[in-house]
C-alpha cells in the first residue's frame, strides 16, 4: 500500500517536523524552525500525492489552491490582539477534518475487507477518532465565541452538568459498541449519532471555562487537535500522522500543564470547569484601606522622578491595543536614562506566550520582556511598577490570604515596589471574580481609563516638559 | 624596629600619617612608634589619645627622624625635611614622583628607601593600600557637601505645604572613585545624578551608583590599560564639549574629576560653559591642585563670577577621616612588607619593585607600564560534584515509584500485544515513540514563544490532509467529498498556521 520512497518520504518529513519543534526553542533558530516546518509540509504533501493510490488530482489541487488563498488572507489580516480566535478557529478546522475522514474512512469500500480482528480494530479506530475531531471541533468554536466576545466569557454553570457530561461519554461508549458489532451499513448511523453527541460534549465542556482559563482551554484544544490526527493515522495505517499528531498531542498537553501550573490549579480542576464559582460562595477577607487615583500629569511626575520602571501588562492592554504607545512611553522614558522592563506572568493574556507577541509586535526588544521569576526578586527595588490592564496576576492576596480562590498562583510581586501604578479602566474585579487588595494598599495609586488613551495623554506629558 | 611620624608641617595640610587606632595597629604588626608632638592636632587627634595608643611622644621632628628606621608621612618632604632624613631610612608618602625628578635625585644620594604611595599601581591586590583611592573617595564625598553649602536650595525633590521644591540637577565628569563617590553622594543627597566619562566600561558603574550616563553619539574609548583614561580625539572632544554647554545650561551643580596621570588636567568646562550657567550654580574643581578641569578655576579658592557661579578650588579634606584611612593604608603596606618581624624590601613584588622610587641609592622611576584593567569576572559554575550529588539523590527517590510505573506500563503493553494483531502493534510503537520525542523537545521551547508553538503546531496537525488525499477518488462518491472538504479545511489550517507563526517571529527583535 505504501511504496518504500513515500516511506522515506514520510520518515524525512517526521524529521523536519521534530526539528521545527526543537527549533522553537529560542527565538534565535526559531525562523529556522518554521522553514523545516515547512519543508516537511511540503514533503508530506507531495509524497501522498504522487503516491499511487491516489486519485482525484484535480479536485486536490481545487481544494488545496482555494485553502491555501483563504488561508494565507486569514493569515495576513489577524491582528495580533485576536491571535487567540485565529488559532482557536483553526483548532476547529482540523477537529472537522479529522471527523470528515473518520466518515470517509468507514465509508471507503477498500479499507472493509479485512479480516474481523482487525475491523473491530479498525472500527475503534475510526469511532475514536471521529469522537475525539467532533469534540475538537465543538470546542473550539465555543473558545473561538468566547474570545470573541460573541459567547459569554462567564463560565457556563449548571447543577448536574458533570452527571450530564459522564451520562454523555457512557452514551458514546455504548454506541460506539454497537457501532463496532453492528455487521451492515447501519453502523453508519451510529456512527453519526455519537458525532453529534460528542459535539455536545465538546460545546458543554469549553462553555464551563471561564475567560481567564482560556489560555488552558486553547492548549488543551490544541493537544486535542493532534491527537484526532493521530487517530486519524491509526485508522489509515498511516506513521506519519501519528508521529505529527503525537507530536502535536504532547506539545498541547505541555503547554496545557505549564499553564495550569502557572495558575496554581489541577489540569482537572480547569477543565471541568468555573472559575470564580468558589469566590461566590465564600467571604472573602475584608480588605481595609482606601483607594487614590491619579491624573496623568501626576502619573508622569512619578515617572520622572523614578530611577526602575517595570511595566505589567495584561489582557486590558491588547483589548486596548496600547502595546504601540506602551513602547513609546518606554522608549521616551528610557532616553532619560531610566531602566525600564516588561514583568510578563504566564498566563497573562488569553493565549500562551500572548502578551510577548504583541510586544514584539511593537518592536519592544525581546531582552527586555522578562518572565516572572526572573523579575520577581527585583520588585523590592524598583521605583514604580505600571500595571497595566492586569488584575489577578498582581494579586497579593494569591500570597498572603487563604480564603482568596487563588490563594498559592504564583504572580507578580507589585507591591513590593516602591510606588504602583494601576491602570483600569473600572473598579469591576478581574475573570477570577475576586478582589484585589493590591488597589488598595498604601503604595497603589489608581488611573482609570482606556489604557491606550491614558498612555497617551501620559506620554504627551512626558514629551512636553522635556 | 621604630615607626617615626613627624608632624605635617605644609600650611594647608591638616591630615597626619597615623591615628590613635593605627598607632594600635602598627604596634600590633611589632613596630614601636614615635610621633611629633602636635602632628594630630589639626586632625583633632590629641597627643593624650596617642599616648594611650602606646606611641612615644617626642618634641622636635628631628627625634622622629633619627630615631625612626621607617617615616610615615602625608606630604613630600620639603628641603627642610630632606635633611633630617638618614641615610638607610625608608619613607612612606605621597611623592608625586613624576613631577618631582629632582627630589627623587635627592632621596636616593641620601640614599633613602622613598615609598611613593601614590605611584602604587592599581591592581587588585593593592587595593588595600591604594591611598589615591581612600583619598579619591573622601574629595568626591566631600564635593558634594562643598557644593550643596554654596548651593542656595535643598539637593532632593520636596513636596511640601509651603509648595513644591525642584530636586537639583548634578552633573558629574569623569566617573573614577572621586566621581563614582560624588555620584553616590548626591544621589543619596536626592539630587538628579548624571555623569560622563570617555570610558565606555564605566556606564555600568555609573548607573549603578544611581546616575544616568551621558555619552557623546562618537564611538571611541577612552579606557587605556592603566585603568586611566586617554586624551581622546579632536572630533570626540567637539562633540564633548557641546555636551558639556548644553548640559551646563540645565544643571545646578558641576563636579569634573577628570585627571590623567602626571599631566596638567583637561580644561573641560570652558568660560562660555560658566556663562550658560544659572545663577546660584556651584562648580567644584577637584582637579583644581594640577590646574583644574574648569578654565576659571583658582587653585585653593572659592570665588563667584560675575553671573553668580560659585566656583570651588579647593575642599576640606575632612582630616580625620582622610588620616583615619591613609593610616590604614600605611598599615597594610607595613603588613605586607612583612611586619616589624620579617622586614623586607622585596623588589621583585609588583607592588614595592613600582612603588619604591628610590631604593639603594638608584631612582627608579618611570617604572615599566603594566597592564591592569579589570577583567571581567567569570561566571561561577556550581561545581559538576555538587550537580551530580543533587542527580543521584533525585534519582534514588524517584527509582522505586518509577520501577512500579515501568512496570505498571509493560504489563499493560503485554495485554495489548496479546490480543492485538502485528501491524496495529508496529503504529503503537511509532505512536509511543513519537509521544516520547514530542514531550522532551516541547519542554525546550521559550516561554515567550508559546504562540508561535501553538500557531505551528497548528499548522503541523494540518497533516490530516494526508488522510483526506488518501481518500479522493476520480469518481465523487460521499467519501470523496467527505475527503474533499477535509483537504479544504486542513489546507486552510497548514497555510494559515505557517504563514502566522512566520508574521510573528518576524517582529521579535533583539
Amino acid at each position: 500500500m505504501i511504496s518504500g520512497i513515500q516511506t522515506a518520504a514520510y520518515v524525512f518529513a517526521s524529521i523536519l517536523f521534530i526539528l521545527s519543534l526543537g527549533g522553537l526553542s529560542s527565538i534565535e533558530s526559531s525562523k529556522r524552525g518554521v522553514l523545516y516546518g515547512i519543508l516537511g509540509m511540503l514533503v508530506a504533501i507531495a509524497a501522498t500525492v504522487f503516491g499511487k493510490d491516489v486519485e482525484g488530482h484535480i479536485y486536490i489541487i481545487v481544494a488545496i489552491v482555494s485553502a491555501s488563498f483563504i488561508g494565507i488572507v486569514l493569515a495576513q489580516r489577524v491582528k495580533m490582539e485576536s491571535m487567540p480566535q485565529l488559532v482557536a478557529i483553526l483548532h476547529s478546522f482540523v477537529g472537522l477534518a479529522a471527523v470528515l475522514v473518520g466518515i470517509g474512512s468507514y465509508l471507503d469500500v477498500g479499507i472493509k475487507e479485512i479480516t474481523n480482528l482487525e475491523k473491530t480494530i479498525h472500527l475503534t479506530e475510526v469511532f475514536i477518532g471521529v469522537f475525539i475531531g467532533a469534540i475538537t471541533f465543538t470546542g473550539s468554536i465555543v473558545a473561538w465565541g468566547k474570545l470573541e466576545g460573541k459567547i459569554s466569557s462567564k463560565s457556563l454553570i449548571f447543577k448536574g452538568r458533570h452527571f450530564l457530561n459522564i451520562f454523555l461519554v457512557l452514551v458514546c461508549i455504548v454506541l460506539g459498541v454497537f457501532f463496532v458489532i453492528s455487521a451492515n451499513d447501519f453502523g453508519l448511523n451510529y456512527l453519526i449519532v455519537m458525532t453529534f453527541i460528542a459535539g455536545l460534549i465538546g460545546y458543554f465542556l469549553v462553555m464551563a471555562i471561564g475567560g481567564a482559563d482560556m489560555p488552558v482551554v486553547v492548549s488543551m484544544l490544541n493537544s486535542y487537535s493532534g491527537w484526532a490526527a493521530s487517530s486519524a493515522g491509526f485508522m489509515l495505517g498511516n506513521d506519519l500522522l501519528i508521529i505529527t499528531g503525537a507530536l502535536v498531542g504532547s506539545s498541547g498537553a505541555i503547554l496545557s500543564i505549564i499553564m495550569c501550573k502557572a495558575m496554581n490549579r489541577s489540569f482537572v480542576s480547569v477543565i471541568l470547569g468555573g472559575f470564580g464559582t468558589i469566590s461566590t460562595n465564600t467571604e472573602a477577607t475584608l480588605i481595609e484601606g482606601e483607594i487614590t487615583a491619579l491624573m496623568h500629569g501626576e502619573v508622569s511626575q512619578l515617572l520622572k522622578e523614578a530611577k526602575t520602571i517595570v511595566v505589567v501588562p495584561g489582557y486590558g492592554m491588547a483589548v486596548a491595543k496600547a502595546q504601540y504607545p506602551i513602547y513609546e512611553m518606554v522608549k521616551e522614558l528610557q532616553k532619560t536614562g531610566k531602566t525600564v522592563r516588561f514583568a510578563i506572568h504566564p498566563v497573562a493574556g488569553r493565549l500562551p506566550g500572548h502578551m510577548n507577541v504583541l510586544l514584539a509586535e511593537a518592536n519592544v526588544p525581546y531582552d527586555i520582556v522578562m518572565e516572572m521569576d526572573e523579575i520577581n526578586d527585583d520588585m523590592s527595588s524598583t521605583d514604580i511598577v505600571m500595571v497595566i490592564g492586569a488584575n489577578d496576576i498582581v494579586n497579593p492576596g494569591a500570597e498572603d490570604d487563604p480564603s482568596s480562590p487563588i490563594y498559592g498562583m504564583p504572580v507578580i510581586k507589585a507591591w513590593k515596589a516602591e510606588q504602583v501604578i494601576i491602570m483600569k479602566r473600572s473598579m469591576s474585579a478581574g475573570y477570577a471574580g475576586v478582589e484585589n487588595p493590591l488597589f488598595y494598599k498604601p503604595n497603589a495609586q489608581m488611573l482609570y481609563g482606556d489604557a491606550k488613551e491614558s498612555v497617551d495623554k501620559i506620554l504627551g506629558f512626558l514629551k512636553s516638559n522635556q | 624596629m621604630i615607626v617615626g611620624i613627624p608632624s605635617e608641617i605644609l600650611v594647608n595640610e591638616s591630615r597626619v600619617a597615623a591615628t590613635p587606632q593605627t598607632v594600635k595597629r602598627l604596634l600590633k604588626l611589632g613596630f614601636e612608634v614615635v610621633i611629633q608632638r602636635k602632628a594630630g592636632e589639626k586632625a583633632n587627634f590629641s597627643d593624650l589619645q596617642f599616648e594611650n595608643s602606646g606611641a612615644k611622644i617626642v618634641n622636635d621632628a628631628i627625634d622622629v627622624y633619627n630615631h625612626s628606621a621607617i617615616i610615615l608621612k602625608v606630604n613630600e618632604p620639603t628641603l627642610k625635611e630632606l635633611e633630617m632624613l638618614q641615610s638607610g631610612t625608608v619613607l612612606l608618602s605621597f611623592l608625586r614622583p613624576a613631577q618631582n625628578q629632582e627630589l627623587l635625585q635627592k632621596l636616593a644620594e641620601k640614599n633613602v628607601s622613598a615609598l611613593a604611595m601614590d605611584a602604587i599601581p592599581r591592581i587588585s591586590r593593592a587595593q588595600k593600600v591604594d591611598v589615591l583611592s581612600s583619598m579619591a573617595n573622601i574629595a568626591g564625598y566631600r564635593s558634594v557637601i562643598e557644593a550643596a553649602f554654596y548651593f542656595g536650595r535643598f539637593l532632593n525633590g520636596q513636596i511640601t505645604a509651603a509648595g513644591k521644591v525642584e530636586p537639583a540637577k548634578v552633573l558629574v565628569i569623569g566617573a573614577g572613585v572621586a566621581g563614582l563617590a560624588a555620584i553616590g553622594a548626591a544621589n543619596s543627597l536626592g539630587a538628579i545624578v548624571r555623569a560622563f566619562d570617555t570610558r565606555k566600561e564605566v556606564a555600568e558603574q555609573i548607573q549603578s551608583m544611581g546616575a544616568q550616563f551621558l555619552t557623546v553619539d562618537i564611538n571611541e574609548d577612552g579606557a587605556t590599560d592603566s585603568g586611566y583614561s586617554k586624551e581622546m580625539s579632536e572630533e570626540f572632544i567637539a562633540a564633548e564639549m557641546a555636551l558639556f554647554k548644553a548640559q551646563a545650561a540645565e544643571v545646578d551643580i558641576i563636579i569634573t574629576t577628570a585627571q590623567i596621570p602626571g599631566r596638567e588636567a583637561p580644561k573641560l568646562i570652558l568660560a562660555s560653559h560658566v556663562a550658560v550657567m544659572k545663577p546660584g550654580s556651584v562648580i567644584v574643581d577637584l582637579a583644581a591642585s594640577s590646574g583644574g578641569n574648569c578654565a576659571l578655576t583658582t587653585d585653593g579658592e572659592i570665588f563667584t563670577t560675575e553671573n553668580g557661579v560659585t566656583i570651588i578650588g579647593k575642599i576640606n579634606q575632612l582630616p580625620a577621616q582622610a588620616s583615619q584611612l591613609y593610616g590604614n593604608n600605611l598599615c597594610h603596606m607595613l603588613e605586607d612588607m612583612g611586619k616589624a618581624e620579617n622586614w623586607n624590601i622585596n623588589m621583585e613584588d609588583t607592588i614595592v619593585s613600582r612603588a619604591m622610587v628610590t631604593h639603594n641609592g638608584q631612582v627608579n622611576w618611570p617604572p615599566k607600564p603594566l597592564p591592569v584593567s579589570p577583567t571581567k569576572p567569570q561566571a561561577v559554575n556550581t561545581s559538576k560534584e555538587e550537580q551530580k550529588e543533587i542527580i543521584k539523590n533525585k534519582n534514588k527517590n524517584n527509582g522505586l515509584s518509577m520501577l512500579i510505573k515501568l512496570g505498571c506500563i509493560g504489563l499493560l503493553l503485554l495485554g495489548l500485544g496479546q490480543v492485538a494483531p502485528a501491524e496495529f502493534m508496529q503504529h503503537f510503537t511509532v505512536f509511543v515513540l513519537a509521544v516520547f520525542i514530542g514531550w522532551q523537545v516541547i519542554w525546550n521551547v521559550a516561554h515567550s514563544l508559546h504562540t508561535p508553538l501553538m500557531a505551528v503546531t497548528n499548522a503541523i496537525s494540518g497533516i490530516i490532509v494526508v488522510g483526506g488525499l488518501l481518500q479522493t477518488k476520480d469518481n465523487l462518491n460521499l467519501s470523496s467529498i467527505l475527503a474533499f472538504i477535509a483537504i479544504f479545511f486542513a489546507c486552510i489550517n497548514i497555510v494559515g498556521g505557517f504563514f502566522v507563526t512566520q508574521r510573528m517571529l518576524k517582529m521579535f527583535k533583539k
